[in-house]
C-alpha cells in the first residue's frame, strides 16, 4: 500500500515539474499493463491491528497502575479520609463478602485511634516529614524522612561502589579484552542482572554481613554499608551492560584517530573514548540509581530495617521499598498507615520516572548534539 | 632514486587469516617526496598503508612476514614500541574524523597525550599545526568551537593539524579527499604540495589524475602485488606494464 503511494506521488511530481518546463510535449504513454489498484490485504490488516492492541494495552496497564497508585494514595491529602463510611464502602468493594469482619475491625480500629490520639494519627505533612517511622503504634507517627534518607544511603553507597566497577569492567571488556573473552564476559556479567533479588539478599544476609563485620568489627551485624554492597550486585549488571553499549556505540575511527597519534590504549580510553561516551554513561548510571532505588528484597533482608535517622553508614536503615514491601501485607485495607504506604509508593514511581525521562530525553539530546557538531 | 630512502620494505606479506592481502611487496620510499599507491579496490594499498604504522595490529587474524625499515630500523621488531612508531608515523583517514572536541583540544590531544601541558606550549603547538596545515585563517577566531562543526574538507585539515602536532616525520594519508568536493580537495591536494617538504608523504588515491598531480613516485597494486613503481612521469605517460597502462587509462578497475 505504501509503495504504492509513494510510486504515484514521484508520477505526480515528475510530471509537475516536466509541464513547468518551457518546451513541454506530451510524451507518448507506453501500453505497459501495470495495475497500480490499491489492495486491501486481510493478512497485514490483522496482524498490524492486534500489533496496536497489544501495544496500547500495555500502555495502558501502566497509566492504571499509575492512577491506582496516586489513587490510593490521594486521601491522606483530603481531609474526608478518617470517616469510617469511607473506609467500610472502599474495603467492601474490594474484598466482598469476605471482608465485612475486616471492615468492622477497620472501623474500630478507626475509632480507636481517632479518639486515643486525635489529629496526632493523621498523615498531615507536618506529620509525614517528622523524624519518626511507627506506623502501628498507639500514637502512630509517619514520619517519612528516616525512610527517605534510609534509601538515598544505601542507594548512594550501592552506586559509589557499584558504578566503578561497572564502568571499568565496561571499558574493559568494549576495549582491552580479547574479542572471545568479551564474546564470554558480557553475557555473563548481563546474566547477573536476572539474578533473583532473593538470591542476593540472602547471601547479604548470610555471608556478606558476616564477613563484613569480621572485617571492620562495627555494631550492627545487618546495615546500610551491607546492603549497599548487595545492592550494587543488582546495579553493576545494569551499569555495566549501558556502559559497554554506550563505549562500543563509540566510532570505531574516534579509537583509530588516536591510537595513530601514538596515543597508548589506556589514553584512548580514558580520554577519547570514555568522553565520547559520556552521555551514555551517564544514562547507565541514573538507570543504576533507579534500580537500586526502587529495588525491595535486597535491602529488605541486607538492611537490618530499623528506620533511624543517621548519616551513619555503618547504622541500620530501612528503606521506602522495603517499608512497602514488610508492611503492606499487614496494614489494614483503606487505613492512614495503608495510604501512606502508597504515598511512599507515590514517591517511589515518581523519583524513578523522573530518572529514567532523564535519561532518556536529556541524553538523547546530548548524544545527537555530540555527534552533530553543536555541543 | 635520486633522493634517500625513508621506509623500505622488504618482502611484505600479510595475511588476513587464511586470505593474502599483500604479496611479496618490496618497496623504497624516498625521503620529502609523496609517494602515491593506486590500484582497484581491494587490490591491498591501504593494507599497505596501515602496515607502514602498525594500525593492522588492530585487527585480528593478521599475520605479516618481511620487513618494514624506517630509517632502518624494522618496524616490526620484537623490541619495536607501536606507540612510538605511530608518533612518529602519522595517519589521515579517508573519512575525516575529528573528535567531539574543540579545534583547539583536537590538535592539542596529541601534545598532551604525551605530556605537555604548559599552556604557552600548547597554544604555539595548536597555532602552527594549525597554520601548516592551512586552516589557521579560517579558525582562528573560534578554537573553541567543536571541530564537528567544520565543513567536510576542514575537518580533513584540521585532521592534518592533528596530526603534525605531534611532530611526525612520515604522513600516511588514506584516501584523504575522497569524501571531499573538488574545491575542498585541490586545498588538500596544495597542503600535501607544501607538506613535503618536511614530511615523507605516502598517499592512497582511487583518484588518478590525483596521483598524477600531486605525487613524485606511484605504486601500483593489483590484487595484493605490486605491479609497477617508478616515477610518476614515467607510470603515466611509459608504464612498462600492461596492466598498469590498462589501469591509468581506465581500461579496466
Amino acid at each position: 500500500m505504501l509503495l504504492n503511494r509513494t510510486q504515484t506521488n514521484a508520477f505526480s511530481t515528475d510530471r509537475n515539474t516536466r509541464s513547468s518546463a518551457h518546451h513541454y510535449t506530451a510524451p507518448k504513454i507506453a501500453g505497459g499493463n501495470i495495475n497500480l489498484k490499491k489492495r486491501f490485504r486481510i493478512g497485514e490488516f490483522i496482524a498490524e491491528n492486534i500489533i496496536k492492541g497489544v501495544a496500547f494495552i500495555s500502555f495502558a496497564v501502566i497509566v492504571l497502575i499509575f492512577i491506582f497508585v496516586f489513587r490510593e494514595a490521594a486521601p491522606i491529602f483530603s481531609p474526608t479520609k478518617l470517616t469510617s463510611t469511607d473506609n467500610s464502602e472502599l474495603a467492601q468493594e474490594t474484598y466482598g463478602e469476605e471482608s465485612s469482619a475486616a471492615s468492622e475491625t477497620v472501623t474500630e480500629q478507626k475509632n480507636k485511634s481517632v479518639e486515643s490520639s486525635g489529629s496526632e494519627g493523621d498523615a498531615t505533612a507536618k506529620n509525614l516529614l517528622g523524624k519518626e517511622w511507627q506506623p502501628v503504634s498507639e500514637n502512630p507517627k509517619y514520619g517519612l524522612l528516616p525512610l527517605i534518607v534510609g534509601s538515598f544511603k544505601v542507594t548512594f553507597i550501592a552506586v559509589l561502589i557499584g558504578a566503578p566497577i561497572a564502568i571499568l569492567a565496561a571499558l574493559y571488556t568494549s576495549f582491552f579484552a580479547p574479542r572471545k573473552l568479551r564474546e564470554f564476559l558480557k553475557p555473563t556479567i548481563e546474566f547477573l542482572s536476572g539474578f533473583p533479588s532473593v538470591v542476593i539478599g540472602f547471601f547479604a544476609l548470610v555471608t556478606l554481613a558476616s564477613l563484613f563485620q569480621n572485617l571492620f568489627g562495627y555494631q550492627y551485624r545487618l546495615n546500610a554499608f551491607v546492603g549497599g554492597i548487595a545492592l550494587s550486585l543488582a546495579a553493576i549488571p545494569i551499569i555495566y551492560s549501558v556502559t559497554e553499549d554506550a563505549l562500543s556505540a563509540v566510532p570505531k575511527f574516534m579509537t583509530e584517530a588516536s591510537l595513530a597519534l601514538g596515543a597508548t590504549k589506556w589514553q584512548t580510553a580514558l580520554f577519547v573514548v570514555l568522553p565520547a561516551a559520556t552521555p551514555g554513561v551517564f544514562a547507565a548510571l541514573l538507570l543504576g540509581v533507579g534500580r537500586a532505588f526502587g529495588e525491595t528484597m535486597i535491602v529488605l533482608m541486607a538492611t537490618g530495617n530499623a528506620a533511624l535517622m543517621s548519616m551513619d553508614f555503618f547504622e541500620p536503615i530501612r528503606t521506602m521499598s522495603a517499608t512497602i514491601g514488610a508492611e503492606m501485607a499487614e496494614v489494614v485495607f483503606g487505613d492512614t498507615h495503608y495510604n501512606v504506604l502508597f504515598f511512599i509508593g507515590s514517591i517511589l514511581f515518581i523519583f524513578t520516572f523522573i530518572l529514567n525521562a532523564v535519561a532518556e530525553f536529556y541524553v538523547r539530546n546530548k548524544l545527537q548534539k555530540r555527534f552533530q557538531g553543536t555541543a | 632514486m635520486t633522493t634517500e630512502t625513508k621506509i623500505i620494505t622488504k618482502n611484505l606479506n600479510l595475511h588476513y587469516g587464511e586470505k593474502q592481502a599483500l604479496k611479496n611487496i618490496s618497496l623504497d620510499i624516498p625521503v620529502n617526496r609523496v609517494t602515491a599507491l593506486i590500484g582497484p579496490s581491494g587490490c591491498g594499498k591501504s593494507t599497505f598503508l596501515r602496515s607502514l604504522n602498525r594500525m593492522n595490529d588492530l585487527i585480528e587474524n593478521v599475520s605479516i612476514d618481511g620487513s618494514v625499515l624506517i630509517d632502518g630500523t624494522d618496524i616490526y621488531h620484537n623490541g619495536i614500541d607501536v606507540v612510538e612508531l605511530r608518533k612518529k608515523v602519522g595517519m589521515i583517514f579517508q573519512k575525516s574524523n575529528p573528535f567531539p572536541k574543540s579545534i583547539y583540544d583536537n590538535v592539542a590531544y596529541g601534545p598532551r597525550i604525551n605530556g605537555i601541558h604548559d599552556k604557552k606550549v600548547l597554544d604555539e603547538i595548536v597555532e602552527q599545526s594549525l597554520q601548516r596545515s592551512a586552516l589557521l585563517d579560517e579558525v582562528k577566531d573560534d578554537l573553541k568551537k567543536s571541530g564537528l562543526a567544520l565543513s567536510g574538507g576542514q575537518q580533513q585539515r584540521l585532521c592534518i593539524a592533528r596530526a603534525l602536532a605531534v611532530n611526525p616525520d612520515v604522513l600516511l594519508m588514506d584516501e584523504p579527499a575522497s569524501a571531499l568536493d573538488p574545491i575542498a580537495t585541490a586545498k588538500i591536494e596544495e597542503l600535501i604540495y607544501e607538506l613535503k617538504e618536511n614530511y615523507t608523504i605516502v598517499i592512497v588515491t582511487h583518484n588518478m589524475q590525483q596521483a598524477a598531480r600531486v605525487s613524485d613516485y606511484t605504486a601500483f597494486f593489483y590484487l595484493g602485488s605490486l605491479i609497477e613503481y617508478d616515477e610518476t612521469k614515467k607510470i603515466f605517460t611509459t608504464p612498462k606494464e600492461k596492466q598498469t597502462e590498462d589501469y591509468i587509462t581506465g581500461r579496466f578497475g
